[in-house]
């Protein structure tokens, strides 16, 4: 009999430890939940969709956390694992989170700006993926009226002038590098005064067009810089750097992973290049479709998902 | 304890104080644009609530359109505001907001005017006719002067509910008191946004204080000696 319920019993526990090691890593396993993040604007949320779907069509449990706020928010939410992945711009991500550029400065080179921002990563447990061809900076606009009033065709035409001139934005725009402070570090211009308005959004263009700001920032793959016939000036000092579009990605979770999220999230960055990013902000943006829709169109036609 | 601490010395540098964007400016912007919403509100409702106060009609309407005016959501009314401002060229922040502020004023006005006039002692009105007076006299020198402390608090409330509430301008690029919680907001200054938020509290109280002595001293002589 005790030999009967010792063999019972070390079957039961064979049994329960097999089943354990069976759970764990291997391709039968479960996927781990993903947490996908934005910030606040349109471009974002379009992002935000690519990512989200792609991993859907691949078996994950996807919750979405879009329209968070601004990079102030959604910084400190991907490090403390709030959210796991987000969409972001190589040069000024890491021009945030390394604000004094001890660690690394960004460039006009994206493969240089990746690598130094893969060091000021590493110590809050972030990677970040491979990059898009596709790049979205901090645009200063006018009017076209403005921009012959005033000849302006580049930034640098702004220094004798701006001091007459009313700069909109964000409401982080002058403390940030690439904005306002930029502006003035790089190319001297001080202007009258700020009006903070949103992020490259409709209070911005309409300031513009109702001649409350002079300048205003725009992204420079808005649709409606074009639609709204704007002067896009040039950034002849290169006070933008090189703002590649990459997920950034939690460590905790590709731990979780045997790899598919990389490789998924690659295949985006691989086929995102500015004509296409372009053409999906017009939709999104100008054309008022639905960001969830042109998402999954794209993904269709592009082949990285059914 | 640390944020006090941070907003104590938020209000301490002198930087805050100066300039287009420091908190007097912000203050008088505040005063500047709840003044102009509660004095346009005076405008549309008071001859309406004292017509229809004198003559005892409407007065289902009177109160009523309090419990209307206080369900409207202000933040929709700012976003309905913008789009009316810009089609007439008015442009962002001021007058979208005093659009969005004006509905928020109303009902406190209307309905504690017209019940102001209501409860003026019907027999001190019977006597007026009786003695000759027009019915305009009647309003002007009885009805109203009576009325005057309940009508006052009717503005008060809408003067104390419209200085809370003008903070929404600054989501629509307004200036004002709402600009330092909104910035402090999108910077994660919390300073910043503790402060702004004292202070408009800070206002409220104040304006809430000095309408209640305005009343106080606007109570007819007579009246006076009977309470």
């Amino acid at each position: 009999m005790n030999l009967r319920r010792a063999l019972f019993a070390a079957f039961i526990a064979a049994s329960v430890v097999a089943t354990a090691c069976g759970g764990a890593g291997t391709g039968g396993g479960a996927k781990p939940a993903v947490i996908v993040g934005s910030t606040n604007f349109y471009e974002q949320l379009t992002l935000g969709e690519l990512y989200s779907q792609i991993l859907e069509a691949n078996g994950y449990t996807v919750t979405r956390k879009f329209n968070l706020g601004n990079r102030e928010i959604v910084e400190p939410a991907i490090e403390s694992g709030q959210i796991d992945i987000d969409a972001e711009y190589l040069a000024t991500l890491l021009a945030f989170v390394d604000k004094d550029g001890k660690i690394a400065k960004p460039t006009t080179d994206p493969k240089e700006t990746q690598a130094g921002l893969q060091k000021a990563l590493d110590p809050k447990g972030l990677t970040v993926l491979d990059y898009a061809a596709a790049t979205d900076q901090n645009g200063f606009v006018v009017t076209q009226a403005t921009a012959s009033a005033k000849n302006l065709k580049k930034l640098s035409d702004l220094v004798p002038v701006a001091g007459t001139m009313v700069l909109g934005g964000p409401p982080e725009c002058p403390t940030r590098p690439f904005c306002a402070l930029g502006l003035k570090n790089v190319y001297g211009i001080t202007f009258k005064d700020f009006k903070p308005l949103d992020t490259g959004g409709p209070l911005t263009i309409t300031a513009l067009e109702g001649k409350q700001i002079d300048v205003g920032l725009l992204f420079t793959s808005d649709p409606s810089i074009v639609a709204k016939n704007f002067v896009l000036l040039d950034d002849d000092k290169h006070l933008q750097l090189a703002d590649n579009i990459a997920p950034v990605v939690r460590n905790a979770l590709l731990q979780k992973d045997d790899g598919t999220i990389k490789r998924l999230l690659h295949s985006i960055s691989a086929k995102l290049t500015q004509g296409e990013l372009n053409d999906m902000n017009k939709q999104v943006a100008v054309d008022k479709a639905d960001s969830k829709v042109v998402a999954a169109a794209w993904l269709k036609k592009q082949g990285l998902i059914k | 304890m640390s944020l006090l601490g941070d907003v104590a010395r938020w209000f301490a540098d002198p930087e805050h104080w100066q300039g287009p964007h420091g908190i007097p400016v912000r203050i008088l912007e505040h005063i500047e644009l709840s003044a102009l919403a509660v004095a346009v509100a005076l405008v549309i409702a008071a001859p309406i609530a004292l017509y229809l106060g004198h003559t005892g009609r409407g007065g289902f309407i009177a109160i009523n359109v309090a419990n209307i005016g206080r369900a409207l959501p202000s933040l929709a009314l700012l976003a309905l505001g913008l789009v009316i401002a810009i089609s007439l060229g008015l442009g962002l922040g001021f007058w979208p907001t005093v659009f969005a502020l004006v509905p928020l004023a109303i009902p406190p006005i209307l309905t504690n005017s017209y019940v102001a006039i209501r409860e003026v002692d019907r027999d001190i009105v019977d006597a007026a006719r009786g003695m000759g007076l027009s019915e305009a006299q009647i309003l002007r020198s009885i009805e109203v002067p009576l009325g005057l402390p309940l009508m006052l608090a009717g503005v008060r409330t809408a003067a104390v509910n419209v200085v809370a509430t003008a903070t929404l301008g600054a989501l629509v690029a307004g200036g004002a008191l709402g600009r330092f919680i909104v910035d402090g907001l999108a910077l994660q200054e919390y300073d910043q946004l503790m402060a702004g938020a004292l202070l408009v509290a800070l206002l409220a109280v104040v304006t809430e204080v000095s309408f209640g002595a305005l009343e106080r001293a606007t109570v007819a002589p007579g009246m006076a000696a009977i309470r």
